[in-house]
């Protein structure tokens, strides 16, 4: 259905292509997906799938693209309608109209279909992506996740051949991610739609996966093969598959079924370790030393949950409630932040995690309830001394940017804050030592522009740093280094707060976890307590290695280290 | 009560033609144009407002509303600082004087401040109030349909150039959506936001994340098929292009000579010919090629007729009204003179208010099962539709060949349910 030859890629003024000679088919009622780090050409590739690159982009794509036997060089997109459905990232940004159903059928209007059809085919879509209750909804009054959804029924309806998705479930919690992926295997297993899919966190597609393409990045190769040849040494690997490589287990499962069966052994091996008194929960005996027994060996500090001392007060919501209109968000919320701890704020996509931390910020003022950040309200400070209390990466870190060199922002943001100039640079050496000064943010890649944004809100050294959904659009390496920078800060007496829907972030990072549902927090603990007995934010590890507590591969890694050497 | 089915009259809740609306709050506008008579003007913005309380959907846009009122207000008051200051002195009444400065003769020896008169507070009133029901008008219109219902109800031929239109109606949304997340952002940086240089910082990366948008926006409609060519020639192509833009060019100068009064009369209906003569033929060359359908085609019905009519009514009260007596519709503010209603044009505000009735019920916006599963579920409107959709609610779920999207309310008999089948807005029972 889709044939790619010999084709290269290179953004206008880019020094080099953004992929170059890639050749590939992918087969009729095949999902395949595209992986790499983050900058290495996924949502070009994708977007070059119906011609939106370069036609909407600019650049020079040389080679021949294929789709059902139709050149995208002699077919504009719009005449590739009939068979390809392209979903962008943000499914806000591509809705054309104000209506579920409006939405669902603007495609087959500009298609021409009969009116009897397309009312058949929106009944159909409706009831496949389970959209029949929100028919009449405005697009804006939606969730993340059913906006991903109708984004993924307007095309659908078209009853196209092949559905192109650019990280379908990144905005997405867990149980929202399955919702759509789920939907999303029906197609290809009911229909025999040809689905291609570029994701960051494989831990939620790779199991359905029938075959990946591997951008390298940089121009680089390119492998196409069978998800578990292709994963055992890729760059870019979800936890069961490094889980896998630990313990050395061949073929790699790509499934917490498939590593089930095959971890038995392994659970016994670590069977002893598990039964030792686990790391203190937060609130503990506050000596990282004597908690952290069975991993003492290994210095490794995020690895384990609630080990770090626990300081002072550093922000508080009492009693907190606000709304949007007669929509309830927080309904008498009451949080305690400490300096020196990472607190993971989690719950279902508008289950309230922005407002809260909006709300600690100062960003927005309580309808009812106080907030405190060293003893003050927030919202009642100016801005320039908020900055020196408590910073917010919010969740499009670009937002923050608007210099056009790295430079020039560190400049800026000395100047802002009455810094000595430099400092912000000290500290963005710190974040990410590799950047050069001189590019424009919105060229950087999304982890090092992440890096950037901390940079600017770390250089006025707030007590409490939060942070709304980092992880979205960063590969795993990326995402590794955030979370050495954040647990350096931790260490170092800041409070953290992190609002993810991220659940392997969380397992390695935070040292506690609140859950917000319906307006209010329905759990809050140990991160590891709360995260592993729950079947929706447990991490793979967890689920694998079930009912023994660990968390994480490193963890295990960790475990296995030291009983060797003992 | 006797177990047989019998025919019931039935109003099933929909959505007014967008068409319908636009012209309503059209004729209210154009008539608010004529007039600076403050109880005119007022009885059209409390109709307007009226209507809008009645059949608006609660849904984004049409919160705007308020807003519109808002804006309205300010505009008053701008007028009237504006009119104290540099307005021409007329009246006696003095009330207070401010400083007067004298400009030089090079500004036209324009005086700034002076002795301000309760004439000159009146007429800046007047004058403003006009403006604002004007604006409220508009706001009326986008609180009752939304913009883009209005584009999906032109012609194909027109609709070529809904990529302009829908780009820039989702523009302005954007902006103050770019304008907030921006904001936000300053602070977050410990930046002002506002004053000078908080507008200066702000403007750049506004428009960069709005232009951004934008593209997405027409990316998606491309991806989407959005014009497609289908098996138009590109001769005909090029003459339903051309007969399009001198068409709307000739429609545009025509209505706006229409509106102003002392443009030469030469421009207003000779150019509203040309122009409709030219768009059919735009429409001609390219409507027969179509291949677009349309999902669910607004439905242009008696309450349409009805509706526009009150619109055009209006209109055509006023201009009676102003030939009958012209200091009925402009009350002299020199002397100022306590302003009345002219009969015939307060006649015809009142028959616009009709569309708070005759306007169907719009649907809920949660699926049709809530909407009419039972008391208690629907918003507060028109009785005699909602009882229907009660009993109705009572009765077995409804058949699957249902158009879907139409809620349909039968006052049937409880004990014997009818099946309904509707087809294109008639019902059968």
């Amino acid at each position: 259905m889709i044939r790619f030859d010999n084709v290269t890629f290179t953004y206008p003024d880019a020094p080099r292509p953004t992929f170059a000679d890639v050749s590939f088919t992918v087969g009729e009622g095949e999902l395949c997906l595209v992986v790499g780090p983050t900058g290495s050409g996924k949502s070009t590739l994708l977007r070059a799938v119906n011609g939106l690159v370069p036609r909407f982009t600019g650049g020079l794509l040389t080679g021949d693209v294929l789709v059902d036997g139709r050149r995208t060089e002699d077919h504009p997109p719009r005449e590739l309608a009939d068979v390809v459905g392209y979903v962008g990232q943000d499914p806000m940004a591509g809705f054309v109209t104000d209506t579920v159903i409006d939405e669902l059928a603007y495609v087959m209007e500009n298609l021409g279909v009969a009116p009897d059809v397309m009312r058949r085919r929106i009944e159909d879509v409706l009831d496949l992506l389970g959209l029949h209750d929100l028919r009449r909804r405005p697009l804006r009054t939606l969730s993340g996740g059913q906006q991903q959804r109708v984004a993924i029924g307007s095309v659908l309806t078209a009853s196209p051949g092949i559905l192109v998705l650019d990280e379908p479930t990144s905005a997405l919690d867990p149980a929202a991610a399955e919702d759509v992926l789920a939907a999303l295997t029906r197609l290809v297993h009911d229909l025999g739609i040809t689905v291609l899919i570029a994701e960051h966190r494989l831990e939620r597609v790779v199991q359905y996966a029938d075959r990946v393409v591997l951008l390298a990045g940089s121009g680089g190769a390119l492998a196409v093969g069978d998800p578990a040849s292709i994963l055992a040494d890729s760059p870019v690997a979800p936890p069961v598959v490094e889980l896998a490589r630990l313990a050395g287990w061949s073929p790699v499962p790509l499934s917490v079924r498939d590593a089930r069966r095959l971890a038995g052994p392994l659970r016994l091996e670590l069977e002893p370790f598990a039964r030792r008194p686990l790391p203190a929960a937060t609130g503990g005996p506050a000596d990282p030393a004597a908690s952290a027994a069975p991993v003492a060996n290994v210095p490794r500090p995020a690895d384990v949950g609630g080990r770090r001392p626990l300081g002072p007060v550093a922000g508080q919501l009492d009693r907190v409630h606000a709304a949007y209109g007669e929509i309830v968000v927080l309904d008498d919320v009451t949080l305690t932040v400490h300096r020196g701890e990472v607190l993971a704020v989690m719950g279902r996509n508008g289950s309230g995690k922005s407002t809260l931390l909006a709300h600690l910020v100062g960003l927005r003022t309580p309808a009812a309830g106080t907030v405190r950040v060293g003893g003050e309200d927030p919202a009642k400070l100016p801005a320039k001394v908020v900055v020196r209390r408590i910073g917010l990466v919010p969740q499009d870190p670009t937002l923050l940017l608007y210099h056009d060199s790295v430079a020039a922002e560190c400049a800026s943001a000395d100047h802002d804050a009455d810094l000595e100039p430099g400092t912000t640079a000290g500290v963005l050496d710190q974040v990410v030592p590799d950047i050069d000064r001189s590019m424009h943010p919105r060229d950087l890649s999304e982890g090092q522009r992440l890096g950037v944004a901390l940079a600017l809100v770390l250089a006025t050294g707030p007590d409490v740093i939060l942070l709304d959904e980092p992880t979205r659009g960063l590969d795993y390496a990326s995402k590794h280094r955030l979370v050495e920078v954040l647990d350096r800060l931790a260490l170092h007496g800041h409070a953290v707060v992190l609002a993810t829907h991220d659940v392997e972030v969380v397992a390695q990072l935070a040292d506690r976890v609140i859950v917000l549902a319906d307006g209010d927090v329905v759990a809050d603990g140990p991160a590891r307590e709360v995260v592993s007995h729950s079947p929706i934010f447990a991490p793979q590890v967890a689920k694998i290695l079930a009912p023994q507590p660990w968390l994480t591969v490193a963890e295990v890694a960790a475990v296995l280290l030291g009983a060797g050497t003992r | 009560m006797t177990g047989r089915s019998r025919r019931v009259r039935v109003r099933r809740r929909r959505l007014l033609h967008p068409g319908a609306w636009w012209l309503w709050a059209g004729g209210l506008a154009a008539a608010a144009m004529q007039t600076t008579n403050p109880l005119l003007l007022a009885a059209i913005v409390a109709v307007v407002a009226f209507v809008v309380a009645a059949r608006r959907q609660p849904t984004p846009w049409a919160r705007s509303f308020g807003s519109f009122f808002k804006l309205a207000l300010v505009l008053i008051a701008f007028r009237v600082v504006m009119q104290v200051l540099f307005g021409q002195r007329i009246g006696s009444t003095t009330l207070f004087t401010l400083p007067s400065i004298q400009l030089p003769d090079f500004a036209a020896g324009v005086v700034i401040g002076g002795p301000v008169t309760l004439e000159l507070l009146v007429d800046a009133i007047y004058t403003s109030l006009r403006l604002a029901a004007v604006l409220v008008c508009f706001g009326a219109v986008n609180a009752l349909c939304s913009p883009y219902r209005l584009l999906r109800a032109m012609p194909a031929a027109l609709y070529e150039a809904g990529v302009v239109v829908t780009v820039s109606l989702s523009f302005a949304p954007q902006l103050v959506m770019a304008v907030a997340r921006v904001r936000e952002a300053r602070r977050l940086r410990g930046r002002p936001t506002t004053g000078l240089r908080g507008i200066r910082g702000m403007a750049l990366p506004v428009l960069e994340d709005a232009l951004e948008r934008s593209v997405a926006l027409a990316a998606s409609m491309d991806a989407r098929g959005y014009g497609r060519r289908g098996d138009l020639s590109r001769r005909s192509s090029v003459i339903a292009a051309i007969a399009t833009v001198v068409g709307m060019m000739a429609l545009c100068v025509g209505v706006y000579a229409l509106l102003d009064v002392a443009a030469p009369p030469v421009l207003r209906l000779p150019m509203l010919a040309i122009g409709s003569a030219s768009v059919a033929v735009a429409l001609i060359a390219r409507g027969r090629h179509s291949r677009r359908s349309r999902f669910q085609p607004d439905v242009w019905g008696g309450p349409e007729w009805v509706i526009s009519l009150t619109g055009a009514a209006v209109v055509g009260a006023f201009i009676v009204a102003a030939r009958v007596d012209p200091s009925g519709l402009t009350p002299s503010v020199n002397p100022i003179v306590w302003p009345s209603i002219p009969l015939v044009a307060g006649v015809g505000v009142a028959l616009t208010s009709l569309a708070a009735w005759i306007a169907p019920v719009p649907p809920s916006l949660v699926g049709r099962a809530d909407a009419a599963s039972g008391p208690g579920t629907e918003p507060a409107g028109s009785g005699d539709a909602h009882r229907g959709a009660r009993a109705a609610g009572e009765t077995r779920p409804r058949p699957a060949s249902k158009k879907h999207g139409v809620d349909v309310g039968v006052g049937a008999e409880p004990v014997d349910p009818v099946p309904v089948v509707v087809a294109d807005g008639r019902v059968q029972t």
